[in-house]
């Protein structure tokens, strides 16, 4: 049976770890190589790696750092950030990735998910979506959570799946950095709109958030970020935790 | 002195193999190389066929590239340890159905299917964390296993991303199984020969603690 997949999150700004509140107000947590390092010896799933100013800066993403990063990491990497065409996606992946995450781009020019997903193959390509409220749906927004698009995220899914995604990454951007939980009227909303999995992120505090997430979210993995980062939880800690509530989790290497 | 041979045949990423190789490799004794020189395949004590990509244009691929007599030499006849991994391994059957009908390998019988989608009720591909059934206890698995330090077998579990599947003819080269929709064939052996459906450079320490049960032979 698959497991549900437990994702620690690196958000890097200029080659190191940060983390702030809802998208804005950035503090350092650290080198990205150690960290994930650290983390896919503590029993993470996979890493996700997010370049989060790259776009805003319109910079370049940060290829020896994606490859260092790939160097310590023995499960599977997921890179964004800054990713504007095939090009690039191909340079993370021969840097490493296994998989990479767009955003931005797939918005601005959606074919870029059917190119990508049939050259590199479905499993490859992870379309973000940074969701927030709009009166009764979500928006979609892009460049870090600076611009609203006016798409809707619903119908967005739905798109991303048609034209080829392997996954979504789904984050409420009125719960990131609140430790509130995660936003479950959108994931459960979006999970049970499309077939692809959807990774839920953005607002995890406690334990039984990742439990809400996939039980009454619906979501195939849980991204965390700050829990992680400052050690207020361990991913040994909510392995066992999601194991005693009967939740399908690898839990392996936990005792090694 | 090992001389492991990681096979460049130009399809798909072959740096994640090679990170997980050094990782558990000894510097002062092994030799990583990543090629698809005869040289190198001749001078190899391992080697290693990645596959990342369809079956068809991995094994033209290999064609291309002109190993495959050498490979054949090398595995088939003088017996060096070999492991084959993902579309790496499918290529050892004797026949591929991947967007058509194409001859393998055929090093081991079977025949690689697409995954049963039940009605479009399973995802395909299958990706992630899957559990593991041991069939059978080989030296290799024992060798592994005492590694992993773990009590119960059925904890074990290994990352997969693939559409197809290799049923393979003969039951006793099924070492282990895992459970998508139907049964799938997640690692087989037959002499000096393994292959994984999974990713054992991206299975972490169940991965790595395979590889290096690998590299010691």
């Amino acid at each position: 049976m698959l497991k549900i997949r437990i994702i620690p999150c690196l958000d890097v700004d200029a080659g190191r770890v940060v983390k702030g509140i809802n998208f804005l107000s950035l503090r350092d947590a650290g080198d990205p190589v150690e960290q994930a390092k650290a983390y896919s010896d503590e029993g993470a799933d996979e890493i996700t790696f997010l370049d989060i100013t790259a776009t805003h800066q319109k910079r370049r993403p940060m290829i020896d750092v994606i490859s260092k990063t790939a160097e310590k990491c023995f499960v599977p990497l997921t890179v964004g950030g800054g990713v504007k065409n095939i090009l690039d996606i191909k340079k993370f992946l021969l840097a490493g990735a296994d998989k990479v995450s767009i955003n931005s781009a797939a918005i601005k020019n959606p074919s870029l998910i059917n190119e990508s997903s049939k050259k590199f193959g479905n499993q490859c390509i992870v379309v973000a979506i940074d969701a927030k409220k709009k009166s009764k749906n979500w928006n979609v927004y892009i460049n870090g959570g600076r611009v609203d698009t006016g798409v809707d995220a619903i119908s967005w899914a739905k798109n991303i799946e048609k034209r080829g995604a392997g996954e979504i990454l789904l984050t409420s951007m009125d719960r990131d950095g609140t430790k509130n939980g995660f936003d479950l009227e959108l994931t459960s909303t979006i999970s049970s709109a499309v077939n692809i999995p959807v990774i839920a992120s953005g607002g995890v505090g406690c334990l039984k958030d990742f439990f809400d997430g996939i039980k009454l979210g619906g979501a195939s993995a849980v991204l965390a970020a700050s829990v992680f980062h400052f050690k207020e939880l361990t991913i040994k800690q909510v392995k066992r935790y999601l194991k005693s509530k009967n939740i399908n989790v690898r839990i392996d290497n936990l005792d090694i | 002195m090992k001389n492991i041979l990681i096979i460049d045949y130009g399809t798909g990423n072959l740096k994640s193999v090679h990170n997980a190789i050094k990782t558990v490799s000894d510097k002062r004794d092994c030799k990583i190389l990543v090629s698809s020189s005869i040289e190198h395949l001749k001078k190899s004590t391992h080697i290693i066929l990645p596959g990342v990509g369809a079956f068809e244009s991995c094994l033209n691929g290999l064609i291309k590239t002109r190993v495959r007599g050498y490979l054949e030499e090398m595995v088939l006849e003088k017996k060096k340890p070999f492991l084959g991994i993902c579309v790496g391994m499918q290529m050892l059957a004797t026949k591929g159905f991947e967007n058509g009908e194409f001859a393998g390998l055929d090093w081991i019988s079977g025949e690689v299917k697409k995954i049963n989608n039940q009605n479009n009720n399973l995802k395909i591909p299958h990706m992630g964390w899957n559990t593991l059934k041991f069939l059978k206890e080989t030296a290799f698995t024992k060798r592994l296993l005492k590694k992993m330090k773990v009590t119960n077998l059925n904890d074990l579990s290994a990352y997969f991303v693939h559409s197809y599947n290799f049923k393979n003819k003969n039951a006793n080269e099924k070492v282990i199984t895992s459970c998508y929709g139907e049964e799938i064939t997640a690692m087989i052996s037959k002499e000096n020969i393994i292959g994984t459906q999974f990713h054992p450079e991206k299975s972490h320490y169940f991965g790595l603690a395979f590889l290096r049960t690998f590299l010691e032979q």
